[in-house]
Parts: structure tokens; sequence; C-alpha cells
């Protein structure tokens, strides 16, 4: 009783905090897109307040919410000739294999109900939960599977559709997928290596304290090289920008999903925006340390030259899940500013990038470490 | 024996040579991710302490001080002196307007045996009009204009873009080299001229 009740709280903070993302990071794009390009950004929807002529604009925070209630509104247009289970499956296998992988995602340390809400103690009996939904030892695993299964979603999506440009997108994000997915692998094997562990609150735990001395023990600073392909495969994996070959509009108007509107359609771009989060999510919890912060552990900040600060339990707790959302905001902002930034590849590049480039580096660097692992062993 | 010519690419006098920094990619991602990343940084800054970081300006709410001074951007009916419009209602800019937005009702004033007929109606709809002045060439007595500043119409729909005659006839220019101009405010005094 006490964990279900526990794990409940867990999925609700875990699809509110996915879903507000995805919501807010729909603005974040609009807005972070137009200061980078000197412009103002979307700032005309607005809320007024009933009986009154106060507007509330909010910088343009409002047209997430316009958008929504335009694809719910939407006539939900379906092709003459589908398959039309394939075709209302595909945005559920592309849409929910996305959030499951926040299940194995660590987002804060350990929580002890009882010291919290004192009220609570005699009720769970001292029992300490880790803040994760599903604390499986093959953590990394899972979220590769569930990373394939959407590959089902597009190809399934681009199938029924009966149109020749999703059929062309599906194409493309399968054999994208399947490149970049093996880089992701690769990549993250040298971390596996270091931390001796595919469960990701073990690799999160190995990531507090320091090396040598001044430099927190994050993935980043042992895997440098590891990092950076990582993301570059991570943000091909979501189908973004540089990477947007699957539903680049000048060629295949929009790829796997040009047959689908209405909220169907919205169903795809928010599991893309979506994936933005689960992404930003999964590098702060290999490379990025996950909620630690430098010189923090469980019980407060022991800063270099024997300052402790001591802190209580609660403190502790929103300390990490603060810190969790902001790297994982950070790292959005930063995929947005590729997205930005970038032009697209073309075909012949992408896959060329994957398998000449990426392939062999991130090899190179499995290499490395594990002769190096070998030699400190 | 093939007659068909392995095909060879023209070299450009221009032709970009890329080192191995730049065929790298990384390094010039990195270089362009900097500038972009600068670029957002110093907008950010900017309006976190209350400056503008944009180029753009919010239409309508703020004007641009730096339209050409001989920007046709709405037009303006001119005045006798007693304040009463110059317009005759002779019809010759609806005649000639292109867009065919502008409305006028001719009516009689037995008051100004000079200018009996005025418009009782003038009216120019600007959700169609090309601001081309056409309507200014024809006007054979300078009774219509077009003065730099945009009108102020962004509405919900058509019906709001209206401009009605007393809109039109609100320009109060400080000094005009055609014809002298009452001072703002004092009494019309009626009769011609």
């Amino acid at each position: 009783m006490q964990d279900l009740s526990i794990s409940i709280v867990y999925i609700v903070y875990a699809m509110g905090l996915l879903l507000t993302f995805g919501a807010i990071l729909t603005w974040v794009e609009r807005k972070q897109g137009a200061i980078m390009a000197d412009r103002i950004g979307a700032n005309r929807a607005y809320l007024r307040i009933p009986f009154t002529q106060v507007k509330l604009i909010w910088l343009g925070l409002f047209h997430g919410m316009a958008d929504g209630l335009k694809l719910l509104l939407k006539e939900d247009f379906k092709p003459v000739a589908y398959d039309e289970l394939a075709y209302s499956l595909g945005v559920w296998a592309a849409f929910v294999p996305v959030m499951l992988v926040f299940a194995v995602i660590p987002f804060g340390g350990t929580l002890d109900p009882g010291r919290l809400f004192p009220g609570l103690a005699g009720w769970f009996a001292g029992r300490t939960y880790a803040m994760q939904i599903a604390p499986i030892d093959a953590g990394l695993l899972i979220v590769f599977a569930f990373s394939g299964i959407s590959i089902i979603g597009a190809m399934l999506a681009g199938w029924s559709s009966n149109n020749k440009f999703s059929l062309l997108g599906a194409l493309r994000a399968g054999s994208q997928l399947i490149s970049y997915e093996l880089v992701m692998g690769l990549t993250v094997l040298g971390l596996i290596l270091i931390f001796g562990s595919v469960n990701l609150m073990t690799i999160v735990q190995r990531q507090s304290g320091t090396v040598l001395g001044f430099l927190p023990a994050w993935g980043v600073f042992y895997q440098p090289l590891a990092a950076i392909l990582f993301l570059t495969a991570a943000v091909a994996e979501g189908k973004r920008i540089p990477f947007d070959l699957p539903e680049a509009e000048s060629e295949l108007i929009s790829g796997y999903f040009t047959e689908y509107s209405a909220m169907k359609q919205g169903m795809f771009m928010l599991g893309e925006f979506i994936e933005i989060a689960i992404i930003a999510a999964l590098f702060v919890t290999l490379f990025l340390g996950g909620y630690n912060l430098p010189w923090m552990s469980d019980a407060g900040f022991a800063l270099p030259g024997g300052h402790v600060v001591a802190m209580s339990h609660g403190a502790v707790v929103v300390t990490q899940i603060v810190t969790f959302l902001v790297k994982i905001f950070l790292l959005c902002s930063f995929q947005i500013l590729v997205r930005w930034t970038l032009p697209r590849f073309r075909w012949d590049q992408l896959l060329g990038f994957a398998w000449k480039f990426l392939l062999p580096v991130s090899v190179f660097n499995l290499v490395v470490t594990a002769v190096a692992v070998w030699a400190l062993a | 024996m093939s007659s068909r010519k392995t095909y060879v690419r023209p070299k450009y006098w221009n032709e970009p040579e890329m080192g191995w920094y730049e065929k790298a990619y990384l390094f010039e991602v990195v270089r362009g991710l900097a500038i972009t990343g600068g670029v957002f940084l110093r907008n950010m800054a900017k309006w976190m302490t209350g400056r503008k970081g944009a180029l753009t300006s919010y239409y309508p709410e703020e004007t641009r001080p730096d339209y050409a001074i001989h920007n046709r951007g709405k037009h303006v009916l001119t005045q006798r002196p007693d304040g009463r419009p110059q317009c005759v209602a002779c019809n010759m800019c609806a005649t000639v307007c292109p867009a065919q937005v502008i409305e006028i009702d001719a009516a009689f004033d037995p008051d100004d045996p000079t200018h009996p007929k005025y418009p009782s109606r003038f009216e120019i709809d600007y959700s169609r009009c090309v601001f081309c002045g056409l309507c200014v060439e024809a006007c054979p007595e300078d009774a219509i204009r077009m003065v730099k500043e945009t009108p102020d119409f962004p509405g919900p729909d058509r019906d709001h873009m209206w401009a009605a005659k007393e809109e039109l006839l609100n320009w109060q220019p400080a000094k005009d080299v055609a014809k002298p101009y009452p001072v703002p405010g004092a009494t019309p005094t009626g009769g011609g001229q």
C-alpha cells in the first residue's frame, strides 16, 4: 500500500512534468528562436479576465494553449485508403514509448517519506524510496528498447497513410533511427565500463563526489568525446534539425505524419517536444550527474576546505529535484539553440555522418576506454 | 567503343576550398553555435535589463520613427480656412481609384454659394486600398493628399478598416505652402473666401 501510493505520486509527477515540458517547450522554441534572430516572437494570444478588459499576454505563453485548442477543434481528416488499424496505432506507438522512457530515469535521490512528513512516519515505518518510478537493474537497456519501439511508430504511420511522402519519410526515419541508435549504444558502452552498471540510479550515484579534488565526478569529465557523440546521436534520434530528414518539410511536406491531422498530428508534435525533454533527461543522467550538485550529498554540502552546510531531508529532496529540472531545461535550451543554428543535412551526408564518422569515432572511444579501465583496474 | 563521355564537374573560379578544419565539421558547428548563442545572450541581457532586444517593432502599438518623408501612408482631406473640406464631391478620385475603395455622397450647401456641393460622406476602405496615390493625382481641388503616417486600423475584421470623413479631416499641419490654414481651435467664420 505504501509502495503503491509512492509510485502513484511519482507517476503523476512524471506525467505532469513531461506534458508540462512538452507544452512549455513549444513556447521556448518560438521565443528562443525569435530572440536569437533579433525578433520579438509570438505575443498576440491572450486570456481576457471575464467581465474586465484586462488581457493577460504573459510574453505569449498562451499561444501553446491556442494551438492545442485549434488542434482539438480541427476536423480529423483521414485519407480515403489506409490501413485503419496501423493508422491509429501509429500515433500511439510513436507517442507512448517516449513517455515510458522516463520511468527508469531517476529524478532525485532517496526519499524518506517518514522524515518528510512526520505524521506519516508510523505508516511508512522507516521505508525509503529511490526517486525513480521503476528501479530496474536493466535501466539503460529499457531506454534503448523503448526508443526502438518509437521507430515502429514512425514506420506504421508512414506505411498506413497510403501516401508516397509518408512512405519516404517512414523509410528515412527507419534507416536514420537505426543508424543513430547504434552510435548511441556504442557511446554509452564506455560509460557502462567506467561505472560498471546499467542501472541508471547506480550510474547517477557513482557521479556524486569529485575527481582530482576539484572536478565533479560527472560522466562528461570521464568521457567528453562520448558526451558529444551521444548528444549528436540523441538529437538525431529525436528527429530534430539538423537531422530532421524524416519530416523535411521542403521535400516531404511533413514526412511520415503528412496524412495525420488535428490532434493526431498534435500528438506527433507533442511527442517530439517531449522527446527533447527525454533526451535532455537522459544526457543529464548519464553525463551531467543527474540530480547531483558538486560537493553535495544526502546530508548537505561538504565544500572543499572543510565547510559543511547541513540540510534537512526536505531541503535536500527539493534541491535535488530542482537541480535535475534546471539541468534538463538548460539541455533543452541547448537543443533548441542547435535547431535554430544548423542547416539540414543532405540524405547521403546524414547516413555517411553516422556510419563513416560517428561510428568509427565511438568505437575508437570505446577501445580507448576499455584499455584505460583495464590498465587502471 | 562508347561515345559517352564521363561527366566532369566544372571548376569555378570561387570554388570553396575546405581544409581539414572545415571538413571536420565539429569545429565549425561549435563556431556557429557560439555566434547564435552570443546573439541570444546579448538580446536576452537587453530584455532582462528592460531594453529592447529586437529589431522589429510592435505594430501597431509602436510607430516607427523612421518613415520616409514622402511615404504615402494614409489619406487626409485638406480644409478651407473656415474648416470646411476643400472637397467638392466631384467623384474624380473615386472614379480613378483602381481598388475602388473611395465612397462619396455629395450634398448641397445653400449657405456657401461659391462651393455649394460638398461631401456629406467621404469614406475610404483601407482593407482594400493599394496606396497608389492616383486619387491625389486626380483631384482638381488639391482636396485629398497623402501623409507619411499610417492609419491606425489593425482590427478583427474588415468593417473596422474604414476611415470616415471626420477622421480624414483631422489633419492639422503646422504650415502649408499651398494655402493658409486656420489656427486649431478657432471658430469657423462661415461663408466663402
